[in-house]
Parts: structure tokens; sequence; C-alpha cells
């Protein structure tokens, strides 16, 4: 055995092994690697949103419009009071992560075991808010109608206050249905047919002398542009298409189809990341219940999944900022 | 494991409620400006920005900084991994930022004033 010891002169010095560096444990570090780098590919989603708002800085949707809803409060306007829940939902369950760190320096299994179980409800909360306000995103509220040009035309009273399609458009007896795959042999598959059709909501519009169109440019007192009776007619006959109700990838009521695609993909890569981090969670409680850093004589493994359940939080704020704030 | 018998922990629940408190009265404080969006600070601009804006990007990096100095701990990490991993993220994110932002604005003017027909 004496042959394999090789002594190299340089023990307990930097190169002498056994060292951490930068006096953080490996997975410590591995951790902070992946955050960095999973920082930088949210700030490639924001950054991308605010390239194609930058684009459409004169069409953008106005975030209190689209994202207004609150539980139990049905055709109330309740702009951010969803979302400012969300967030203190997301800070209170780092605040209990973060205790449960805490704990674990201190070997309180009870208490790390009781924080950890608070930080899991915390983010199953935001988890099922999150697909709420998805919900609500998809299905949308007043619709609107799309025009040759990509546009959307939505709709106000006389006062400027939106008016959904369902509320004016106009019974005509035309009834058409989505094909199907027993219509024709060769047939696979078919857009769903909206609510309304285009002609239904023309002739809605032109029965109700109050309505009036509002397009999605912002005027010079940066509100939407509404256009007169008759301007909005023209518009109307003019370059109407098709109606829209709520979001998908390709056409949304609220403003560019690009608002949606980055909703989805930005708050839903977040969401996932909150998901995965409940699971995570999950496991490691088990593993505190269990024993398993008690016998190991160390939380360092609390702490590790705190610095993700953080960064998650952390990203969140940003998310707030961009999609609702601003 | 060398960490937890080198290090001596001190319990500092207080600062965590502390930074929880500012926290909160940060997100109230930009939840309030959102919703009355006061007209002197929409109508101001800076550097092309309106003052609210401002106010809210300027209030996201205070609370950004103190979540990742209390509770992710960089307050207590060796100033090497401090540094790698603040200023990597804040360089590349600025320049990626300066880049994107400035060509889109720059493709706005072109669908705006250059012979571009968009909506037809």
């Amino acid at each position: 055995m004496e042959a394999t010891v090789i002594r190299t002169g340089t023990e307990g010095k930097t190169w002498g092994g056994g060292n951490e560096p930068l006096k953080a444990s490996y997975g410590k570090m591995m951790m902070w690697f992946f955050i960095v780098s999973d920082a930088l590919t949210f700030s490639g989603f924001l950054a991308a949103y605010g390239f194609s708002r930058f684009k459409f800085i004169d069409s953008w949707p106005i975030a209190d419009e689209v994202f207004n809803h609150f539980p139990f409060l049905h055709g109330v306007d309740a702009p951010m009071y969803y979302v400012a829940f969300m967030t203190f939902i997301l800070i209170f369950s780092s605040v209990t992560m973060v205790l449960a760190v805490d704990a674990g320096h201190h070997m309180k299994k009870g208490k790390v075991t009781l924080y950890m179980f608070l930080t899991i409800i915390g983010g199953a909360i935001f988890v099922g808010s999150q697909a709420w306000e998805w919900k609500n995103f998809i299905k949308g509220e007043y619709g609107a109608v799309t025009t040759n040009g990509g546009n959307i035309l939505q709709f106000v009273d006389a006062d400027g206050k939106r008016v959904a399609i369902a509320d004016f458009v106009a019974e005509l007896p035309v009834t058409r249905v989505a094909n199907q795959r027993n219509n024709g042999i060769w047939f696979t598959e078919n857009e769903t047919v909206s609510e309304y059709t285009i002609e239904e909501v023309k002739a809605g519009f032109a029965a109700n002398e109050n309505i009036l169109v509002r397009t999605k440019i912002f005027d010079e007192n940066g509100e939407k542009t509404i256009l007169s009776r008759e301007e909005s007619i023209s518009k109307l006959n003019a370059e109407a298409i098709g109606v829209v109700q709520g979001a998908n990838l390709t056409e949304n009521e609220y403003g560019p189809p690009l608002f949606a695609d980055f909703f989805f993909f930005i708050t839903g890569f977040h969401g996932f990341h909150v998901l995965s981090g409940v699971i995570i969670n999950i496991i490691i409680f088990f593993n505190v219940i269990l024993g398993t850093y008690e016998r190991r004589g160390s939380y360092e493994m609390v702490e590790k999944v705190g610095l993700y359940w953080h960064f998650v939080d952390l990203v969140w704020v940003f998310v707030f900022t961009f999609f609702y704030l601003v | 494991m060398a960490h937890s018998t080198t290090h001596h922990h001190e319990s500092n629940t207080k600062r965590i409620w502390f930074v929880f408190a500012l926290l909160s009265v940060v997100t109230i404080v930009e939840v309030i400006l959102g919703i009355i969006k006061p007209d002197f600070l929409v109508d101001t601009t800076f550097l092309a920005m309106k003052l609210l804006n401002w106010i809210f990007i300027i209030l996201t990096i205070y609370k950004a900084y103190y979540i990742a100095w209390a509770f992710m701990h960089l307050e207590g990490e060796s100033k090497g991994l401090r540094r790698a991993v603040v200023w990597s993220s804040i360089f590349l994110i600025s320049y990626l930022m300066f880049i994107l932002l400035t060509e889109g604005d720059y493709i706005f003017d072109v669908y705006k004033n250059g012979q571009v027909a968009w909506d037809f």
C-alpha cells in the first residue's frame, strides 16, 4: 500500500486538494451555476418580450384591461389585485423557505418540517392561481374582430366602456359547422368555428347605433383610439374578416398575437419552474421527515433547494414588473 | 460535512422577517402606483421612458437585491462567488437588453415611417 501513497508536498496548501473553491461546497456552487444560466434564459425571454413590445410600442395591450379578474367577483374590474395576491404568496413561501434553512442550521428537525410544508403549500397555491389566470386569458372576456392586416378591432359604447360581442351580435339564420373527419374522405382536421360569424357581428353593429370601434393604436393621451360611428362602419366593412374570442398562440382578442405568445411562454416557463420546485421540495420534505439529514449531520440539502426556490421568486419579481406593471 | 462544523450560524429570523416586511411594503407601493397611475409620473419622461416605469424598474431591482442578499444568502458568501454571480449576470443582461430594445425601436420606426405596408 505504501507505493500508492503519493506525497506532493502541497497538502494543506491551495492546490493540495480538499479545498472548496470560493468557500462554497460543490453542490451549492453547482446550484449557483445553474441559477445564473437559468437567469440568462429568463432574461432572453424577457428581452425578446421587450423587443416585440418596442416593435409594437403604439399598439401593445394595456395589462390592466387584460388581467382584471378576481375570484368570486365576476364582471368587476379588479386590475392587479389578483396578481398582487400571487406575488405575496410567492414572497411568503420564500420567507418560510429561508426560515426552514435557518432552522436547518440549528438542526431543528421539527421546525424544518413545518416550514418546508408551508413552502410547498404556498407553491401549490401559486401554481393553481396561475392556472386560473391562464383560464381567464384563454377564455377571453369581450371578444374582438380580426382584420386583413392581422390587427384586431374592439367595441366600446358611447362612454368608452368595453362591450362584449355577445351583447350586440345579431342572430342570422346561417349555420356553419366545423368539418369533421366523417364529412370527407381526405379530411383530417379543421379550425374550430368561432361562436359568432363576422356577418352576425357586422349586422349587430349596424343595428346598434351607440356602439363604436376601438382600434389598438394609442392616441396622444396614451389611450386606445376610438373611431367615430362613420369611421367605425367603414373600417368594419372594409377590413374585418373574422371573430376572435379569447387567446391562443396564433390570435388573441387583446392585441398583437405576440402578446399572447409571450404570456404563454414566459409565465408558462416560470410556472413550470414553480411546479418542479414544488416537486423537489416535496422530495426534500420527505427526506427531512425520514431523518436523512439528521443522520447526515447537515441540512445543506434544504439550503440548496432553498436557493432554487428563491430564484423562482426572484424571476417572478421581474415577470410581475414587465408583464403587469410597466 | 465540514461546512456545518466550521461555521457557526447565528439565528437570523429577525432579519428574515424584516426583509419580508420590506418586500411586502415595496410590492404594495408598486400595486398602488400601478392602480392610480399618478398623472405627473405618467406624463413626465426621463430618457424616453415614463417616470412611473423607471420607479417600477428601480423598485424591482431593489427587491431583487434583497431576495438575493438576504434570502439566497449572497451576503454571507465569499466575495469571489458573489461577484461571479452578480457581475456576469448584470453585464450579459444589460448587453442583451440594449441590443434587443434598440433593434425593436428601430423596427418600429421602419414600420411607421418607412415604405413598408403592414396594415392592409
